[in-house]
């Protein structure tokens, strides 16, 4: 089984909820358990927030959300054409923020490695930033 | 965005929306603050029962705002966490700053 969605929205951070209620209701034919979609729901939620704070810098631009879904496996991808990420590695270390001054937690990477099973980011600078994230759903997990 | 809050025995209660996220923090952290400036406030209570999601936005309003508090001698507390956002708490170590009120566990 293979479906995909598309949809490309503003970067507004009102736009955060819509892209977590959408990838929701694109996995929920799976039937996940409370525990995947909420960790699916988190890691969206960080990977778009990302998008519009850091990418575009709360300036106007285009948010673009793709998911594929093959059998179980659900796969994500959040892409701006922002700013781009100077040192990836870096920016995904816990607590690491380049806007503590805004009260960045720097925890947005740290929790989509904890809930996702692949996350690879993409970046170049002025040409923007693609999240990569990978989960399979209806694995049996110990909580 | 309007929020709840309950002020009592210089106990401030802000009662955290349905989505604690980038977007709906921007407006508590507002609101939150104008009424630390505004009220004499010990302790700061975030009670968490119409809460059904939080992510590392929510955890970094809340850091903010446990500084401030730090910082005129007051308390941050938390209350009625449901599992999920506590294991939000526990990933980003944010139980080692408030304080989580016992029997606030509930599904």
């Amino acid at each position: 089984m293979r479906k995909e969605m598309h949809m490309t929205f503003s970067a507004d951070s009102v736009n955060e909820g819509l892209a977590r209620v959408a990838v929701a209701a694109f996995v929920a034919e799976l039937n996940p358990t409370m525990e995947e979609i909420e960790d699916i729901r988190t890691s969206v939620s960080e990977a778009v927030t990302n998008a519009i704070i850091h990418g575009y810098e709360e300036r106007d631009g285009l948010v673009e959300l793709h998911c594929v879904l093959l059998d179980r496996i659900l796969h994500i991808e959040v892409k701006d054409m922002g700013k781009g990420i100077f040192d990836i590695e870096q920016a995904k270390k816990p607590f690491y923020t380049t806007k503590p001054q805004e009260e960045r937690s720097g925890m947005g990477f740290a929790f989509m490695e904890a809930f996702m099973d692949v996350v690879k980011v993409e970046s170049e600078l002025q040409f923007g930033t693609r999240v990569i994230l990978e989960k399979e759903i209806g694995t049996v997990k110990d909580e | 965005m309007i929020f709840q809050y309950e002020l009592k025995d210089n106990g401030l209660r802000i009662m955290v929306p349905k989505e604690l996220d980038h977007h709906s923090s921007l407006d508590l952290r507002e609101q939150t603050d104008m009424l630390l400036r505004t009220y004499s406030v010990k302790n700061l209570i975030f009670d968490f029962q119409n809460t059904e999601f939080m992510d590392s936005s929510g955890i970094g309003m809340m850091i903010g705002r446990c500084k401030n508090m730090e910082f005129t001698g007051g308390k941050v507390q938390a209350e009625h966490m449901n599992k999920r956002i506590q294991k939000i708490f526990l990933l980003s170590g944010l139980h080692k700053m408030i304080k989580i009120e016992e029997g606030g566990e509930e599904e």
